[in-house]
């Protein structure tokens, strides 16, 4: 026995010292790593452990209660409502930019060719303006005696529709302002098709549809895939759009988080809200992610 | 597909996509309109224009302060993420070591997350910790979501990037600081320009992380959006179109001098 633990001793202590011994690339990955730990997953742990904690008080890690939860699915509590539009939301939102997109991207990989590179500037650029900013002018746009309004008066028309503030323009602006993030995504899936297959297809007397159907969409999916996740989560969190196109007349999930962190000062339960948020999107996205093969994806040139 | 059919689609695809960039650029000209008119509420036609509101916001005090800390934040931010993301890309990309699938998963977490959540979770830690929001704790906010996204803009980079180049310079001697200094770097140029680039923009035209983790100290989109719920002025959208003037110039600035680099190596 004692000779097998000293014969074995000094390769375990190599093993070890290798094992510990960072490689380069966990090396280079370290600073990213420890900057995602301290400021997004610590956070969330975080909300994890206020929304155990006694309803209104700040005490983290000192108490455990389910109530924050009880509350939220309580029968009597209209939270449900605030997240069943957002998810409302979210969907038409996925759906809408899949066909508003789905062109552009098309264009992008396809047809514009040598102009292709500014236009894709020209769509990635608003992401530099604010959003409340660009959700801003649509509201000077479409505000009585606003852009549009007074210019169908000055035609001698009789004016534009009051749209401001109903859910539909909601919607409106979320399409707007998340479309960059279906675009892109669906443009790199694109890129992904070779040229050549559907060359072959349509030499072999394929139809149009036809190859759409059976090679441009099945081999672009992973791209259209991460541009519907990425459009669905982010729209399942907007709250600007609500508060500036909306006006309020739609309360979103976000924005009943927010209540509950600052005007209601009940940190448990937005706490507990956030947590519900976050587990739904994240079943989502690891899900989508784990079935993903990033290489392939951003590596292609 | 005949002659004719792949021309009317192709027809279609430009004329559709020239529609939506007007619909994309149609509220900043809206906003730019309105900077430019005289009287303190919108009206469209406008009947009287002026510059009066873009002189009251650039002699604003108030507004100086705020400018210097969106830039600062931005500076900031930029350098911090550049450093982290440019490994954090060769991470990604270019070495292969046991934990990168994971890691490559984790990077896309915070960009799958939505900015205001992520804001409140932050601000909830940072009181937990006892830490004063403050402009400072805005620049950590910004990187969380910023460096993965640069790490993203570089990691395209160096999927490009042959890795013999590398093993050659090794060959001839070069320590691993000098291959690092005079062949990975210049190589991975462009791409660190652009995730630069993309650094300031972000951080300059982020609203949600400000609006949570900035405490007392105000960005001009968290500065904007409080006019805008209460209290409108046309010093907003003249505010509004100088930020996007300010980002559409320094897009155009770094996008010239990256082709002036590229042509000035390949001189």
């Amino acid at each position: 026995m004692a000779d097998v633990a000293i014969a074995r001793l000094p390769e375990t202590s190599a093993e070890l010292r290798k094992a510990r011994a960072l490689s380069l690339g966990a090396r280079c990955a370290l600073p990213v790593a420890v900057l995602l730990g301290l400021g997004f997953l610590a956070p969330i742990l975080a909300i994890f452990g206020y929304a155990f904690a006694t309803p209104r008080s700040f005490d983290l890690f000192r108490s455990f209660t389910l109530e924050n939860f009880a509350t939220i699915f309580s029968p009597s509590n209209t939270v449900w409502v605030s997240f069943a539009w957002s998810c409302g939301f979210a969907l038409f939102t996925v759906a809408i930019l899949a066909l508003v997109a789905y062109p552009i991207a098309y264009g992008l990989t396809m047809v514009f060719g040598r102009a292709a590179p500014l236009i894709s500037v020209l769509f990635v650029f608003p992401l530099f303006v604010s959003e409340n900013v660009r959700l801003y002018g649509w509201v000077l746009f479409f505000i009585k005696n606003g852009v549009l309004d007074g210019t169908l008066k000055w035609l001698g028309l009789p004016g534009g529709p009051e749209v401001l503030f109903t859910p539909g323009i909601t919607l409106f602006g979320m399409v707007y302002t998340y479309l960059p993030f279906m675009l892109f995504p669906m443009t790199l899936g694109l890129a992904l098709v070779p040229r050549d297959l559907v060359d072959a297809a349509r030499d072999l007397g394929a139809g149009r549809l036809f190859i759409w159907r059976e090679i441009e969409l099945p081999l672009a999916m992973p791209g259209i895939l991460i541009g519907m996740l990425l459009t669905f989560v982010l729209a399942i969190g907007a709250t600007a759009e609500a508060k500036i196109l909306g006006g309020q007349s739609i309360i979103v999930i976000s924005h009943d988080i927010e209540i509950a962190f600052t005007y209601s000062q009940n940190w448990p339960l937005g706490s507990a809200l956030a947590v519900v948020v976050t587990v739904f999107i994240g079943a989502l996205t690891l899900f989508a992610l784990s079935r993903l093969d990033l290489d392939r994806m951003l590596g292609r040139r | 597909m005949s002659d004719r059919a792949k021309r009317r689609s192709n027809a279609f695809i430009w004329s559709w996509t020239a529609f939506v960039l007007v619909v994309v650029y149609l509220p900043i000209v809206c906003g730019a309109l309105a900077s430019f008119n005289k009287s303190r509420y919108f009206g469209f036609p406008i009947k009287v224009y002026s510059t009066e509101w873009w002189q009251k916001t650039l002699d604003s005090i108030e507004i100086g302060m705020l400018v210097r800390n969106s830039i600062l934040i931005a500076l900031l931010v930029t350098a911090i993420s550049v450093v982290i993301a440019t490994f954090g890309a060769l991470a990604f990309a270019r070495y292969d070591w046991r934990g990168r699938r994971l890691y490559q998963k984790l990077i896309l977490l915070p960009i799958f997350f939505p900015q205001p959540v992520l804001g409140l979770a932050l601000l909830l830690s940072f009181s937990a910790l006892g830490i004063q929001t403050s402009w400072m704790t805005a620049v950590f906010a910004h990187l969380v979501w910023i460096v993965p996204v640069v790490t993203l803009v570089i990691a395209i980079q160096v999927y490009g990037f042959d890795p013999s180049l590398e093993e050659a310079a090794f060959d001839l001697g070069c320590s691993r600081l000098q291959v690092f200094r005079e062949v990975t770097l210049p190589l991975l140029w462009p791409g660190i320009w652009s995730g630069m680039l993309f650094a300031f923009l972000l951080s300059w035209s982020n609203f949600p992380l400000s609006l949570y983790t900035a405490g007392a100290d105000s960005t001009i989109p968290k500065w904007l959006y409080a006019k805008m719920v209460a209290g409108y002025t046309p010093m907003v959208p003249a505010l509004g179109t100088m930020a996007t003037l300010g980002a559409a110039s320094l897009l155009l600035a770094g996008g010239v001098i990256g082709m002036l680099a590229r042509r000035r190596r390949l001189a």
